[in-house]
């Protein structure tokens, strides 16, 4: 069973391997140019979106493959509410909580059609696609709002203070490293990040097995936390040799987080893989599952408000074309990062390394000058890369569980 | 004496490390039917795929000599060319055609660019015919019931000019009359056409009814052959063969409960189907059970036994319902599988794959799902609770599995059955509805479950125990209710019941109308 494990291997961190050599591939080709600081630190700045995104549409996807189509007009329309209130000076947190409510509503107006009236989710949000950027112009009556607010900005991570501010820059001497001056407050931060993490695997190791359960060889352990710490160690210091931490990272972070959580330890979490797997099962255990659908949207919903505010932020502004297509690329990062396109399987983990992947991609063809219309078809066929990877391994998954079967065959009766 | 038609000799199948199949032989005389019995995984399916060319030459050692030749198959196609079909269990018919269509597909009548309809339907015509369908060959296949479409299935293989038809558990989704009505077409068939035929089936009473020599399979090795003719062929005799010991009890012993008060009363209970709204899926039922008290539903498929339970069950199934429902003799009104749940009722589902069970998912969350809020502080899950709990189902219920984690799609049928008992069991209900629980497991399995129901019983649970097999509702209920055409139509004590008299209970009112055509017990 020595292959099996391989393939075991191969399966959970495909694509985490696949990104790596991409990553390489194109620092090769552009000789370098997409490791320099400032590219790592545009990679995350500018594909916010699509790590927020992403986590929404995770939560529809894992509910059975449902899709939400509107979340680019949906960005479009909450930036834009946004923006106009803005415009008119009326303090920002307003404006934010009005983009947060926006999303809320789209969110509550699908749901209820998808969970409680039955409307195909794919057709409920391609209506929401054309409405909501149809409203969108509606509001905005056209027109492009420029966004000036300091205070906003400031928070959400646009125009010129992008990045949290080097508190630390004072205390102490320069810190030069690698010909760049660092910043100090970005290092200690991934510091402190990669050696929390490493206290945290082991302490929750050690406390599992005090439980008596079945733990990964101390080896294995040792080896990820190791990369686990270069990787975030190696990321803190390019971030800190540019402009030091984007505050966009700590909203993706939260979110990330938030939606991590939800997922794997809480009952609605819990229930969304479960109507994914099988939604009459689910419901006959006593679940609502109208419930479960209805959150996956509403949740949604907010998340595609909360995109668009990190939307405007970064453009300092908004126009009636804002987001558009912005819904596959969140579809794409899901899948890409491993969700069944049946429901039932996928992770924020997956988000977090398919979202990633695909910027890779993106910014790595627009450095190395790939024409626009050529960067589509490549993109279009890696999904297919990925997904096709998913289907092969499940066909060979099928036949390792035939080989079970048969060796059960062979203990004869013993399979009851 | 009848020439040989099929004979495989010392068949060996490997899988990496595995021997699924061991010099297994197997003789097939034209003409005859053949059966084919055996455990689950003993290694049935795996030499019929060897024979139909699913497992192509060279994956395998041995030949197989059919019709005098020595014979190579690659695939399918090969094997069909040379007359012999495989009907699968799960019917391959798509619903949106006609049955012509359907008969046809794939093999399609006229010339290379243009299909002969009319060809078409008069061939299949003829063979719905042969078969003795009297339907249109222009009826989609969704209209028809199951028990229609198995013949369907059969008229398919012989307008492929079928010499040998291997039939895999052709009446595992039929009831009693279409499985009789199926085995008797393949015994005119037998005599008619002179056609040879291998069937695979768990139902040992069918098999003596319908075959001429059986042999039987265990752990990839052909045990032994009987002959119908010359040997005994009762299903003891055939248990032995296939468990290598002769199972005297097949039922456990049921422990001494002392049988309480009424837990749960059903009264004037009416269903109508959720699509044809004029249609009774159960007609005034009454029913109860008291506490520690096992009672068996028997009826045949379609007799309304699943819809009555689901219907119970926080109204899953049906439209119309009228009725009380009073449980420790306070009415009360569940609208929903979660309510009844809250109230203490549990719903084990005979389809475990379709209702029961998340398969992508672990055993661990599957154990948990009806009950998570015992997991779970407000929406936040303990895992270490849920896995304590997962393992202790497992260590108590004696699941076979390398652990928790394993996902429930991974596991053979007996062992799923036990997780959705698991799971129930961990909701804790008062009422327990057990819906066919030993369908599709085989002996050993079937013993354990028996014994996790007595026990059950003897914990104060009241256990409502759904059956179409009769040895089973005897063996293990303490009082039957007999159902059939959506009415209770006889209720006796375990001591009394003898499979004459329930049979005759099921007799006395289904006499006017026998076209009991698949009333769809719907999941």
């Amino acid at each position: 069973m020595e292959g099996n494990s391989v393939v075991k291997f191969l399966r959970k961190y495909m694509m985490l391997i696949a990104m790596v050599i991409v990553m390489i591939a194109f620092s090769f080709i552009t000789n370098g140019k997409t490791l320099l600081p400032m590219n790592i630190t545009n990679l995350i700045s500018q594909n916010a979106y699509v790590y927020v995104l992403g986590t929404g549409m995770l939560l529809c996807i894992l509910t059975g493959g449902n899709i939400d189509l509107s979340v680019g007009s949906v960005v479009c329309l909450a930036g834009g509410v946004g923006a106009i209130i803005m415009d008119k000076n009326i303090p920002w947190p307003i404006a934010v909580v009005a983009m947060l409510v926006m999303g809320l509503l789209v969110g509550l107006w699908h749901g209820f059609w998808i969970a409680y009236v039955k409307v195909p989710p794919f057709i409920a949000t391609l209506v929401g696609m054309l409405a909501f950027r149809g409203l969108a112009n509606i509001i905005m009556q056209g027109y492009a709002y420029g966004i000036d607010n300091k205070g906003f900005l400031d928070v959400f991570g646009g125009g010129a203070t992008c990045y949290v501010p080097d508190f630390l820059a004072k205390v102490g001497p320069d810190l030069e490293f690698g010909g760049y001056t660092l910043n100090k407050t970005c290092m200690i931060f991934a510091v402190l990040a990669a050696v929390g993490y490493v206290i945290f695997t082991f302490y929750n190791r050690t406390r599992l097995i005090a439980k008596g359960y079945k733990v990964d060889s101390l080896a294995a352990v040792i080896i990820k936390s190791v990369l686990i710490f270069a990787v975030i160690i190696w990321f803190g210091y390019k971030l800190a040799c540019y402009n030091g931490i984007p505050t966009v990272l700590l909203w993706i972070a939260l979110v990330l987080g938030i939606f991590a959580y939800i997922t794997t330890k809480t009952t609605l979490g819990r229930n969304l893989y479960a109507v994914g797997g099988n939604e009459k099962a689910t419901r006959l255990s006593g679940i609502d599952t109208r419930k479960v659908m209805f959150s996956a949207y509403t949740l949604m919903g907010v998340l595609s408000g909360f995109a668009g505010i990190l939307n405007i932020a970064r453009l300092a502004g908004s126009t009636p074309t804002y987001g558009v297509g912005y819904e596959m690329d969140a579809i794409a990062a899901c899948f890409i990062g491993g969700a069944s396109a049946y429901g039932g399987t996928g992770s924020v983990g997956g988000v977090i390394i398919g979202a990633t992947l695909c910027g890779i991609i993106n910014q790595g063809m627009i450095i190395a000058d790939t024409p626009v219309n050529y960067q589509k078809v490549v993109k279009g066929l890696v999904l297919i890369i990925a997904v096709l990877f998913d289907v092969i391994m499940q066909m060979r998954r099928k036949g390792a569980k035939k080989k079970t079967e048969a060796a059960n065959a062979e203990k004869g009766g013993a399979k009851a | 004496m009848a020439k040989v038609l099929l004979e495989m000799k010392s068949i060996t199948k490997t899988f990496p490390g595995v021997k699924a199949l061991d010099n297994v032989n197997l003789k097939v005389e034209e003409g005859e039917i053949h059966a084919l019995v055996g455990e689950n995984g003993a290694g049935k399916s795996t030499l019929m795929n060897v024979l139909s060319g699913i497992y192509p030459i060279g994956t395998y050692e041995g030949d197989i000599v059919y019709d005098g030749e020595v014979c190579e198959f690659h695939n399918i196609k090969d094997s069909e060319k040379k007359g012999i079909v495989i009907i699968h269990q799960e019917l391959a018919l798509v619903p949106y055609l006609t049955i012509g269509e359907n008969m046809f597909l794939g093999n399609e009548q006229g010339s290379k660019w243009c299909i002969d309809w009319n060809k078409t339907y008069a061939e299949a015509d003829h063979y719905l015919n042969m078969v003795g369908l009297t339907d249109s060959s222009k009826t989609l296949i969704k209209d028809i019931g199951t028990g229609k479409q198995q013949l369907v299935e059969i008229a398919k293989a012989l307008a492929k000019n079928a010499k040998l038809l291997i039939l895999d558990e052709p009446t595992s989704s039929l009831n009693e009359t279409d499985s009789r009505a199926l085995l008797d077409l393949m015994k005119k068939l037998q005599r008619e056409e002179n056609m040879t035929m291998i069937i695979i089936s768990h139902k040992l009473n069918e098999v003596s009814y319908v075959a001429d020599k059986i042999t039987v399979v265990r752990d990839g090795s052909t045990i032994e052959t009987l002959d119908a003719k010359k040997d005994d062929i009762s299903e003891t005799r055939i248990i032995k063969g296939m468990v290598g010991r002769e199972i005297t009890d097949r039922f456990p012993k049921r422990h001494d409960v002392e049988i309480g008060d009424v837990m749960m009363e059903v009264k004037n209970w009416t269903v109508y189907h959720p699509e044809f709204s004029e249609r009774k899926v159960c007609d005034d039922v009454s029913i109860n059970v008291r506490q520690g008290e096992v009672v068996g539903i028997y009826g045949l498929m379609g007799a309304g036994r699943t819809e009555l339970a689901m219907s119970i069950f926080g109204r899953s199934y049906g439209i119309g319902i009228s009725g009380t429902l009073k449980l420790r003799g306070k009415e009360v009104v569940l609208r929903s599988p979660k309510k009844a749940i809250e109230a203490g009722l549990a719903y084990v589902t005979e389809d475990r794959k379709g209702n029961g069970l998340v398969l992508t998912n672990s055993i661990k969350t599957n154990t948990t799902l009806a009950n998570l809020g015992a997991v779970s502080k407000a929406t936040f899950i303990d895992k270490d609770r849920e896995y304590q709990v997962a393992e202790e189902y497992v260590a108590k219920l004696r699941t076979k599995t390398p652990s928790v984690e394993q996902l429930v799609g991974n596991l053979s049928g007996g062992n799923q059955q036990k997780v959705l008992l698991a799971k129930w069991m961990f909701a804790d209900p008062d009422v327990l509805i057990l819906d066919e629980p030993t369908r599709g497991i085989d002996v050993g399995a079937k013993y354990e479950i028996y014994c996790i129901i007595n026990d059950l019983a003897k914990a104060g649970k009241s256990v409502i125990m759904i059956s179409s097999e009769l040895p089973e509702v005897i063996g293990m209920s303490d009082r039957i209710y007999i159902m059939n055409q959506a009415k209770i139509v006889g209720e006796m004590p375990a001591s009394q019941a003898t499979q004459e008299n329930i049979m005759s209970c099921i007799v006395g009112v289904s006499g006017e109308s026998s076209s009991s055509e698949s009333v769809g017990s719907e999941g």
